[in-house]
């Protein structure tokens, strides 16, 4: 009987600690990364997949030397987009660079990109310029700095695939008339301000239309670009 | 763009000298430098006042060189743009000297003789010491002379005629270093003097009237804070954030750590912690926080909220919005509203929920937010915005749910009023 009493009680013990851990854990609030940024991913996605909606790019597999100078452009109002200069105005250096690792280590698989209703020569004439680029303006090929296969290069050139068309023209919008601006040199400054509309619009229809493929970015210290870049130092420093 | 401009009055000379040795001590035991001691510490205790006072908030782009000025700061009257105060000779403050930096703090007049406009907030700091006052000067020409002209300010007529100011400062300005209260305790008159002047606190707190003015009468009684649409709480009313009831070491956290068991500063308080307060040393925080606690409520605290008659018109749109906390708030804040302490801030019985003004619980729900990083919060966690995700009718439910659920007594809110917000300040 003593024993039986006791194992009931033992039982109730463990019932009423078990009840007291989840209690606790439910309260908890887990030291990660992925709890900080839910800020994020509330509009990027989840694991900042990318969402259906065209201004909310993916985050995901991005150089974290890319991401950090965005953040830092954010906050610092160098990059205008009211939602984010608030979100970010009071973070510091380093844990911008945080957010930045955290996103370029994830990889999820990317959203399927809407067909492209653009006609075959506007598309043909973006394929031109990314791959040869405008040598009359002096434009280099996109793939020469993004990389042969869009996939982005460490540590600052972002992966150009699996944009929709109204994001990539509205960004080259924004460098043209300084809404966005990168680091001096500002070389996509120079490029945004050198196509014509037509060809904006050509080569975001091009890269809109290309599939995303598991490309990651490149890395090939040493390689020297074609223009002077801010965010791609050429001879180490900070990103 | 933050208005940052609030108060400062630092304690008059006559502040008990122990006092204000005992608070430089921390600072002074990590500066451990080979220069007479006595120059690098001014500096070094210029630097910590000039933290205290926030100057780089007005007097800074954001990374541009320290304190080399032209920051907008938009106000009802037009655009005022904040001067170089560098020691460049030419366009800085370089060729002031330590009494002419005094006059100007003091009495709100520059050396050449002009008035100059209160979004410089010299009605706070004329409670400054003139040993404080020396110390900052001291700093601000140790940093690195940056030649670039100020900005002339874009105000629309009348108040581009800094003659009407003379009407302003009669109405609205008393000049004066901060005097003891021999009745309180030395810690008490601490914060007082860093509250009162280098804080420049009550440049928010305070009501503003339609001549951008802040009335002695309703010191700390709340107001919104013009351009930015946020309201600053009362620091009076227990009903607002008045802090009466709240344990000492949560106001300290609050404005050092940005984060508290009571509640999350976000906005332009984001913006002062930030700059600001999270540099400033346990010993002042503390004795702001003992100052503020004091402040007499201009109301009696609330009844129990758990007592509180939950409001009958609001029906649908609290029945709305709890499906919509459910869903969307509950994970972090809990079904309760209780929040998990301290990062998801408690929504029940959080005194900034039901305040008067419905601006920022709105605010939060449209924009989201992160607390700003700081030295005791380095990675702070972030609310997301949900102005993509949820209708003017969704969010003014939810809001009205958090506001008059769990005891809460706010009123209900209206589409209307979130549309205004939206449209402030999501473009």
């Amino acid at each position: 009987m003593k024993i039986i009493l006791s194992v009931i009680g033992f039982g109730c013990l463990l019932v009423a600690s078990v009840a007291h851990a989840q209690a606790t854990a439910a309260d908890r609030i887990p030291d990660t990364m992925e709890a900080r940024v839910q800020a994020c991913t509330g509009c990027h996605g989840a694991q900042g997949r990318g969402v259906e909606n065209v201004y909310f790019p993916r985050l995901a597999g991005k150089p974290a030397g890319y991401l950090y100078n965005q953040l830092v452009a954010f906050r610092d109002g160098r990059r205008k987009y009211v939602p984010m200069n608030y979100l970010l105005a009071y973070l510091p250096d380093a844990y911008l660079m945080r957010m930045a690792e955290h996103f370029a280590a994830l990889n999820p698989p990317p959203l399927v990109q809407p067909k492209v209703a653009r006609s075959p020569d506007q598309v043909r004439d973006g394929q031109r310029i990314v791959t040869q680029g405008i040598p009359a303006k002096k434009i280099p090929a996109c793939v020469t700095c993004h990389g042969t296969e869009l996939g982005g290069r460490e540590p600052g050139i972002p992966g150009l695939l699996g944009l929709r068309a109204d994001y990539v023209s509205a960004q080259l919008g924004a460098w043209r008339f300084g809404v966005r601006t990168a680091l001096a040199p500002d070389c996509m400054q120079f490029i945004a301000s050198s196509l014509s509309e037509p060809e904006v619009a050509a080569v975001s229809a091009y890269l809109a239309s290309l599939p995303v493929t598991t490309a990651r970015p490149v890395r090939q210290p040493g390689l020297r670009l074609p223009l002077a870049c801010g965010s791609q130092p050429q001879q180490g420093g900070q990103p | 763009m933050n208005p940052r401009s609030l108060l400062r009055k630092l304690a008059r000379a006559a502040l008990p000298a122990a006092l204000a040795a005992a608070a430089w001590l921390p600072l002074r035991a990590q500066t451990n430098v080979s220069k007479p001691p006595a120059q690098a510490s001014i500096v070094e205790r210029g630097r910590y006042l000039a933290q205290a006072g926030d100057c780089i908030a007005c007097h800074t782009v954001p990374g541009a060189k320290i304190f080399s000025g032209n920051r907008a700061m938009p106000t009802p009257f037009g655009t005022l743009y904040a001067p170089n105060i560098t020691p460049d000779r030419e366009t800085g403050i370089g060729s002031w000297s330590a009494d002419d930096f005094y006059n100007m703090m003091h009495t709100g007049r520059s050396p050449k003789g002009y008035l100059l406009y209160p979004a410089m907030p010299f009605a706070s700091y004329t409670r400054v010491t003139r040993a404080d006052s020396d110390a900052i000067f001291a700093y601000l020409r140790s940093v690195p002379p940056v030649r670039q002209a100020s900005r002339a300010h874009d105000l629309r007529f009348p108040y581009n005629n800094r003659a009407l100011l003379l009407g302003w400062r009669t109405l609205y300005f008393q000049e004066g270093e901060y005097q003891p209260d021999r009745s309180k305790s030395a810690e008490w008159n601490r914060g007082a003097y860093l509250v009162q002047g280098l804080g420049h606190c009550a440049m928010c707190h305070t009501p503003i009237n339609a001549l951008g003015g802040s009335s002695q009468e309703k010191a700390f009684q709340g107001g919104l804070i013009p351009m930015q649409n946020w309201y600053a709480p009362s620091l009076t009313s227990n009903r607002e954030a008045g802090l009466g009831d709240w344990a000492l070491q949560d106001i300290v956290d609050l404005l050092q750590k940005g984060v508290s068991n009571r509640g999350t500063v976000y906005g332009p308080m984001a913006e002062v912690t930030f700059n600001s307060l999270q540099f400033m040393s346990d010993e002042d925080v503390r004795a702001m926080a003992v100052y503020l606690k004091s402040l007499p409520a201009d109301q009696g605290p609330a009844s129990d909220p758990g007592q509180a008659p939950l409001r009958a018109d609001v029906g649908q749109a609290y029945t709305e919005g709890r499906r919509i906390y459910a869903a969307r708030c509950a994970t972090c804040h809990g079904a309760e509203g209780r929040g998990k302490l301290p990062h998801y801030p408690p929504l029940a019985r959080n005194q900034s929920i039901g305040m008067s003004s419905a601006v920022n619980p709105i605010r939060m729900v449209l924009n989201g937010g992160y607390p700003p990083g700081t030295r005791r919060n380095p990675m702070p966690y972030g609310m997301p915005p949900f102005a993509q995700d949820l209708n003017d009718n969704e969010i003014a439910s939810v809001v009205t749910f958090i506001r008059t659920a769990w005891g809460n007594r706010g009123a209900p809110v209206t589409a209307r009023e979130v549309n205004q917000l939206r449209s402030a300040t999501v473009e």
